[in-house]
């Protein structure tokens, strides 16, 4: 990304001394990439902090979440560190399974994806969070365009999590509509947390949203892989899906040629891990309190700096 | 006079054919029962091309194994990108990154980049050499802006991609103009991929583009191009074709060679017209930040996106009003180019700083700043704590709106919804596929001859055997209520405009505001008062397609020749019959452009507004968008071109019928 090395160095014709640091196996730069969710960003520059403690050199690279793995399957893009069970599973398995691409290990991290309402509900709705309870209530959730059904805002279509057989396998008497973007499924519930109306909608954590709104997600039967492959399986006999959303690892991943090439890097990305509650902090201070990813990052380096010597050795 | 126009014969196969289209709308489904047919109302897919896997096939073979023996395609694309990019980073490191040696922790700063206060000074520089000191003052006001609200680093980033994107746009554009100025086969051959370059949707060739020149900024940049360069190409064919016969036979006297003619005569004298060319250009690349920031840009379009992702619409609005700024800089420059007179140019005796002033002051700028950056820091970069900022402003006036107005809002939506949105969305979605083709093609044929005709056939034909009748219809439902909509509300305030030069200046900046401050920006506030839905999506789009329906409306009544109004006053018109029976019957081609061009911004909004939640093409290329599908995309991206192309060809026709009746051409 910079104009670096070479030709300026030709240009001033300057050699200049380079900081003595640790042997690394290669100096080009592992090219980590971000997407366009804080945390995510958060947690790549932390990565990207430890490498270059150990001397790697590092450069952050902005990639889409899925087009990214066109990238690390050719050796483009090095280091993805977020690829969540919930959303990325098949892109990671097409790509694993060309050989191009590895799966690191867990980050430490776990995806919950559920209903959820805001606190203020129970009181207009006081079964909850038990999810019989929405049944009763699902005049108050309705809107002119759904009534008599309550209205339910589910993610984006692309992410899937059977939201329409949920409905109607668990007999909901609810209407999904699809946000388009999560940005969109935000805005919908600031402007209801604002007002204090109604509102029922799919929140994923570790984000931002469940550290500022006050709420809960619903208690579906638990998930288990039966549910969604047995239709006998669950309150509803003939259909399946009549249960949670599963909730999964968040997983890191990288180009096949990284363990070649930096063994000692790939070391460290597979020791490196990061809690919900660590994440959750660091999102909240980064989205709710103003603070620069930099600094956040910092930060944790500090707090944190005996636990990151322990995964570089 | 309108309605006795209605009930003419030639208005009969109108109306019977919106009585058909109706009647199979409302009974489609009663009809797949009765003869049980259920291909009436759906597609089968067993007749649905795999047109999506070809163009996928296509595109991995074009990566993994296309090769021209010596490299390979990949290779190829590879090295234009390295190519781009070397410049790119140059300029990106003197405008925000600075000069670096060494690599990651070696890395060690040779030189900083220039200083606010240099690319203000050299702005301003600009502004005068292009006309006066008031141009200079207003771009460098607007440049002051961006350190002062502290959006300086980005706006730096986006700088620098709008210094390689435009020249390398320009230069294209002027290139292909060229040829085809010189050879006609290759203008016919250029015009439907122009046509394309700016109706399929950005988001639909996103994917491509980065598989081909690899992740970052040089395939936001690629994609930046494809988007800018067309008007350029168009602009600079005319602006050849125009040049006066004169111009050309004095140039042969003076035996002119092919290359001098081109280079020496024509270009020069076409230079004014070349130059709004160059603005359109800029303007288009300013009006791609956002998108191309989804690819790995950088710079003020991410500072949009992460402040909308995580709801602060303050910074949202703070981040894309900077891109406003610039735009509106970059824009006055450029115009002030394109009229600028020729300059008195000094004697080649006196030496290089008198011949060139402007030029040798701001290099005295430059290396000032840079010794004085050196021991004051605030002169390198504008400090921090002197920024100001907006944010709280906007969120509380959001907040204020939403919870004193939400429920007045709801009424008025719920009105729009069930009296418009819904029976439209009925009456188009219930259209059976096969009618639907055959309806199309008739109604094309009957305005704009066989030809139109035909080509209406073959392009919704594509639509249809690729399945995306259904999809196609709610995207014609929600372009044509807001195009509704949008035209509704524009027509009569161009009107206005065009009759009061006071409302002019005033609704000009307005619309110029709306149309080059990101739509993203106002998309969630929308979402916030409007909820996910139709509803939503339909206020985003007339929000961005309000702008040519005031546009032309304004210039229509404008360019009315004086004789005929007072022509109108003397033969006793009230004010309100020289609005109707003159100004309006005379401006009515330039409204039909205005209508065409409304259609073609909101059906290129569409795709944006996939982000809302809607469930139209725009939403199918942008699945494909988030699922890198390459084929998905561009057969989707060209059914959205195809319905956009069907549009201007339409209007297109009725505008010049219009011009023909009126004796205007």
């Amino acid at each position: 990304m910079k104009y670096t090395a070479a030709t300026s160095a030709l240009a001033l014709g300057l050699t200049l001394a380079a900081p003595a640091l640790a042997e690394v196996e290669s100096q080009d730069p592992i090219r980590l990439t971000t997407h366009d969710w804080t945390g995510q960003i958060v947690n790549t520059t932390i990565l990207g902090e430890i490498l270059k403690k150990a001397g790697y050199n590092v450069e952050l690279v902005q990639a889409d979440y899925i087009a990214q793995f066109a990238g690390l399957k050719t050796g483009d893009l090095h280091v993805a560190t977020e690829i969540w069970e919930t959303t990325g599973r098949e892109a990671m398995d097409e790509a694993t399974a060309t050989g191009n691409v590895v799966n690191l290990g867990e980050s430490g991290m776990k995806a919950i994806e559920e209903w959820w309402y805001p606190a203020y509900m129970e009181e207009r709705c006081p079964g909850l969070p038990d999810w019989k309870a929405l049944n009763d209530c699902a005049q108050e959730f309705a809107t002119s365009e759904t009534a008599p059904l309550g209205r339910y805002l589910g993610g984006p279509v692309t992410w899937g999590g059977f939201d329409e057989e949920r409905v109607e396998s668990l007999g909901l008497d609810f209407e999904v509509v699809h946000a388009g973007t999560d940005a969109a499924l935000f805005a919908e519930l600031e402007s209801a947390y604002q007002r204090e109306a109604p509102i029922v909608l799919w929140i994923y954590s570790p984000h931002w949203s469940t550290v500022k709104y006050d709420g809960s997600y619903v208690e579906f039967p638990p998930y288990t892989p039966e549910c969604y492959d047995d239709p006998s399986w669950g309150t509803n006999p003939d259909m399946a899906y009549d249960c949670a959303k599963p909730t999964g690892p968040i997983w890191k991943v990288a180009w096949a040629g990284v363990e070649e090439k930096w063994p000692g890097a790939a070391e460290i990305i597979r020791n490196y891990t990061l809690s919900n509650d660590e994440m959750g902090a660091l999102v909240a201070a980064v989205d709710l309190d103003g603070e620069s990813i930099e600094d956040a990052a910092a930060g944790w380096m500090e707090e944190n700096a005996d636990k990151v010597d322990g995964w570089i050795n | 006079m309108i309605w006795r126009r209605l009930i003419r014969p030639g208005a009969l196969f109108w109306w019977a054919l919106l009585a058909a289209t109706w009647a199979l709308s409302t009974w489609s489904f009663q009809l797949y029962k009765a003869f049980d047919a259920r291909w009436i109302i759906r597609f089968p897919s067993g007749w649905k091309l795999p047109m999506e896997s070809w163009i996928s096939d296509a595109m991995k073979w074009l990566l993994e194994d296309a090769t021209f023996g010596l490299f390979t395609f990949r290779e190829l694309t590879r090295f234009v990108s390295a190519v781009i990019e070397a410049p790119y980073d140059l300029v990106r490191a003197a405008l925000a990154d600075g000069f670096m040696q060494g690599q990651g922790s070696y890395a060690v700063e040779i030189a900083p980049p220039l200083s606010w206060i240099a690319v203000i000074a050299i702005m301003a520089i600009l502004g005068r050499v292009a006309r006066d000191w008031r141009l200079a003052a207003l771009t460098g006001a607007c440049f002051l802006y961006l350190a002062v609200f502290g959006q300086w680093d980005s706006a730096m980033v986006t700088l620098a991609s709008v210094m390689i994107a435009v020249p390398i746009g320009v230069l294209g554009g002027l290139l292909l103009g060229i040829a085809s100025f010189r050879w006609p086969w290759v203008e016919r051959a250029l015009r439907p991929l122009l046509d394309l370059m700016q109706t399929v949707p950005v988001f639909a060739y996103l994917v491509p583009v980065l598989f081909l020149f690899g992740f970052g900024p040089v395939a936001a940049l690629v994609a930046t191009v494809v988007y800018a360069m067309p008007p350029m190409v168009r602009v600079a064919t005319v602006a050849l074709q125009s040049v006066p016969e004169e111009v050309v036979e004095a140039g042969k006297m003076a035996g002119c060679t092919r290359r001098q003619m081109m280079w020496k005569v024509l270009i020069p004298s076409a230079a004014p017209t070349l130059m709004v060319g160059v603005n359109q250009v800029i303007m288009l690349t300013l009006n791609m930040v956002i998108i191309a920031s989804m690819i790995g840009a950088g710079g003020l379009g991410f500072d949009v996106l992460s402040a909308l992702r995580r709801l602060d619409i303050g910074g949202g609005i703070e981040a894309g009003l900077a891109i406003v700024v610039m735009a509106i800089a970059l824009d006055r420059v450029s115009q002030a180019f394109s009229t600028r007179l020729p300059s008195k140019v000094a004697g080649q005796d006196v030496n290089f700083v008198r011949r060139h002033p402007w030029f040798a002051t701001a290099f005295a700028i430059i290396a000032l700043t840079y010794i004085a950056g050196l021991f004051l820091p605030p002169v390198q970069s504008y400090p921090e704590a002197a920024t100001l900022t907006t944010s709280a402003f906007w969120e509380d006036a959001m907040r204020w709106i939403n919870v004193n107005f939400y429920d007045t809002l709801e009424a008025i939506k719920d009105v729009f919804l069930t009296t418009l949105l819904l029976p439209v969305k009925r009456f188009f979605t219930g259209i059976p596929w096969a009618w639907g083709l055959i309806a199309v093609s008739l109604a094309a044929g009957r305005i704009g001859g066989w030809r139109l005709g035909l080509l209406a056939l073959l392009l919704t034909g594509f639509i249809i055997v690729n399945g995306l009748w259904a999809k196609a219809m709610i995207t014609v439902y929600l372009v044509g209520v807001s195009v509704l909509i949008a035209y509704a509300i524009g027509v009569p305030l161009g009107i206005w405009a065009g009759q009061n030069a006071r409302a002019h200046k005033w609704v000009g900046a307005f619309i110029d505001t709306l149309q080059t401050l990101p739509s993203f920006v106002y998309l969630i506030p929308v979402v916030m008062l409007f909820r996910v839905g139709d509803f939503s999506a339909m206020i985003a789009v007339i929000l961005y397609a309000l702008a040519p329906a005031v546009r032309y409306a304004a210039h229509g009544i404008r360019s009315i020749e004086p004789q005929m109004i007072e022509a109108g006053l003397v033969s006793g018109c009230t004010r309100r019959q020289i609005l109707w029976r003159i100004k309006l019957p005379l401006a009515a081609p330039s409204l039909l452009l205005g209508l065409n061009q409304t259609i073609m911004l909101a059906i290129s909004m569409l795709v944006i507004t996939a982000l809302v939640g809607t469930r139209d093409l725009g939403q199918e290329v942008y699945i494909a968008l988030t699922k890198a599908n390459t084929g998905q995309g561009i057969v989707a991206g060209l059914s959205v071109a195809f319905i956009a192309i069907i549009a201007d060809r339409c209007v297109s026709a009725m505008a010049r019928q219009s011009r023909e009746r009126l004796g205007l051409q």
